[in-house]
């Protein structure tokens, strides 16, 4: 006879074993750090980022990072929470001795620090071939702001679509999703640039909000507090349905 | 201790008088069942009969819409974690992701619990440990099943619900399976599973209960079961009949007991039938042999005795699950 683990042992267990099987995903490995990685280091090779001053290094590294926690959150996470829901994977899960927020906790944790990983390889990618250094006024604060904001939000999304729709579904629309946000996300290309209704939707997007949030976080100078409150909205908004909806099989 | 947790039975698992509905479809329509530790219960019907919607009340998964439902002592939906320690489940489809390995996952469910089996005894005991870093999508049907109640096993508990434990497994497999479900009650636990293996039923039930349209049809030993049937004649002929030799057969027999009629028993393949209507008698089994005879058709096989388990179980569901029990 046994009894449950103690809770956070619990969760530290469920959040290693889902990295380790991220990390052995390839498709994960292109989506969440070759993609932001091959982006930020394509366009910043280029040489020119329209309707910027400055360097196009300084408005491509927070971009790909907003991009990087795109890819954990709604495309990585959404897809894997996806195919263990039509696997029956979450429904024994949910039969084990695991508290019930164990498994959102544990999703959460795994992806931060999945995260945390895509953050040192593309800020040494920046540092290293782009020569990119951080400016004077980088708040280590309200980067991790931007980064806990963004999980929340692009995770909630991720597992909104994965607890909602089938897997197949899900793959198609989180990859859509993804290249969305690439093109109108304010990720390489400032949304000011867009059409002037492209403009508008983009700004309401999370995507465009998470990069300013980081371009501000890394001393470039931006209004924070609009994309705070689109980010707290979707975050409310995306975590309120997800639990509302989410079917386990 | 709340009402709600207080035991009120000395059964492991306890249905009283369940009904489930989906929508304005009746699943279980008062289904009343115990298992006691060291007891193996089986759970038989044809698809639809609502086995599983019952396991998963027992499993905590759906509720009840009426009865009462307690998994040692207590509600399941209630229980929590402490509760669910204590149960061991197996699913249908096993739940596993297939990249995962066998040692990634009994080491996942292990540390799940606070007094696990050890990772690699257990998959050694369920004979996984030649392929425990083998990715789950290319273990065979039978390994997944054994991986499965490997999962079941790992937090040692005290009750088991096991949803067609032996599907997919070979022979030497499904041998060694049922060893180690028989192992498990001689170490007191409180076992049901579901199955539409009749052996699986035979060797290692105590007792069966027969699940038919949301309500419980028969419940007993096994032996008790299969001698409720009415007994047949039953025979197996070197080919199938045309419909019109079907028709003479019929006529023959009438002549021994009116009420005589020979019917196709399609779960055992062509050739074999079964007379209904009457009790094998010696002028019938002569006048089946006569004709036959007369037809230059040989007899590959003829039964007068008690029915088997599988005949009792096809008399009580009407034949509408053939294919599953073939």
């Amino acid at each position: 006879m046994s009894r449950p683990a103690a809770p956070l042992r619990a969760v530290a267990a469920l959040a290693s074993h889902e990295l380790r099987l991220t990390a052995r995903r390839g498709e994960n490995v292109l989506v969440t750090i070759v993609i932001p990685a091959g982006v930020l280091v394509f366009f910043a090779t280029i040489g020119t980022v329209p309707g910027i001053e400055g360097r196009p290094v300084d408005f491509l590294v927070p971009g790909s990072l907003a991009l990087a926690v795109i890819a954990s959150g709604l495309v990585s996470l959404g897809i894997i929470t996806a195919f263990e829901r039509s696997y029956g994977v979450l429904k024994r899960l949910g039969g084990a001795p695991l508290p019930g927020w164990g498994l959102v906790a544990a999703k959460g944790a795994a992806v931060l620090a999945l995260e945390l990983v895509q953050v040192a390889v593309l800020l040494a990618i920046a540092a290293a071939v782009l020569d990119w250094r951080p400016a004077a006024g980088t708040s280590i604060p309200l980067f991790a702001v931007a980064l806990v904001g963004g999980t929340a939000v692009f995770a909630g999304l991720g597992l909104l679509l994965a607890g909602t729709l089938r897997a197949e579904a899900t793959l198609a629309l989180a990859n859509g999703l993804f290249l969305v946000c690439l093109v109108v996300g304010g990720i390489v290309l400032p949304v000011d640039r867009l059409p002037a209704p492209v403009e508008a939707i983009a700004r309401a997007l999370p995507a465009s909000a998470l990069a300013d949030l980081f371009r501000a976080a890394l001393g470039n100078p931006t209004e924070i507090l609009g994309p705070i409150l689109v980010l707290a909205s979707w975050g409310l908004g995306a975590a309120g349905l997800a639990v509302r909806a989410f079917r386990w099989e | 201790m709340t009402d709600e947790a207080r035991p009120r039975s000395a059964a492991a698992l306890a249905l009283a008088d369940v009904v489930k509905h989906y929508g304005s479809r009746t699943v279980l329509r008062g289904v009343s069942l115990q298992v006691h530790p060291g007891e193996i219960v089986a759970l038989l019907g044809p698809n639809g009969a609502g086995k599983t919607t019952a396991v998963e009340i027992l499993e905590g998964y759906r509720v009840a819409d009426g009865g009462e439902v307690r998994v040692l002592g207590q509600d399941p939906r209630r229980g929590g974690g402490a509760l669910k320690a204590r149960v061991g489940l197996m699913l249908q489809g096993g739940g596993l992701d297939p990249r995962s390995t066998p040692a990634d996952l009994v080491r996942l469910y292990a540390r799940l619990h606070d007094g696990a089996r050890n990772p690699g005894e257990l998959l050694a005991a369920v004979g996984l440990a030649g392929v425990a870093r083998t990715r789950v999508r290319r273990l065979s049907g039978g390994e997944r099943q054994r991986l499965a109640l490997a999962l079941a096993l790992v937090g040692e508990p005290e009750v088991l619900l096991l949803d067609e434990p032996t599907a997919g497994m070979d022979p030497e497999a499904r041998r060694a399976t049922r060893a180690l479900i028989g192992d498990l009650r001689a170490g007191g636990r409180a076992i049901l599973l579901t199955t539409h293996d009749l052996a699986d039923v035979e060797r290692l039930a105590d007792r069966v209960a027969i699940l038919d349209e949301g309500r419980i049809v028969v419940e007993g030993t096994p032996g008790d079961v299969a001698a409720g049937a009415e007994p047949r004649l039953r025979f197996r002929l070197a080919r199938a009949l045309e419909p019109q030799e079907l028709g003479a057969l019929a006529v023959a027999l009438g002549a021994a007991s009116a009420a005589a009629t020979p019917v196709s028993e399609a779960g055992d393949g062509a050739g074999s039938y079964r007379v209904d209507g009457t009790p094998p008698g010696p002028d019938l089994v002569a006048a089946l042999a006569t004709w036959c005879a007369g037809a230059g058709i040989q007899i590959v096989e003829l039964r007068a005795a008690t029915a088997t388990l599988e005949e009792r179980y096809l008399e009580l569901t009407g034949d509408r699950d053939v294919e599953a029990v073939a």
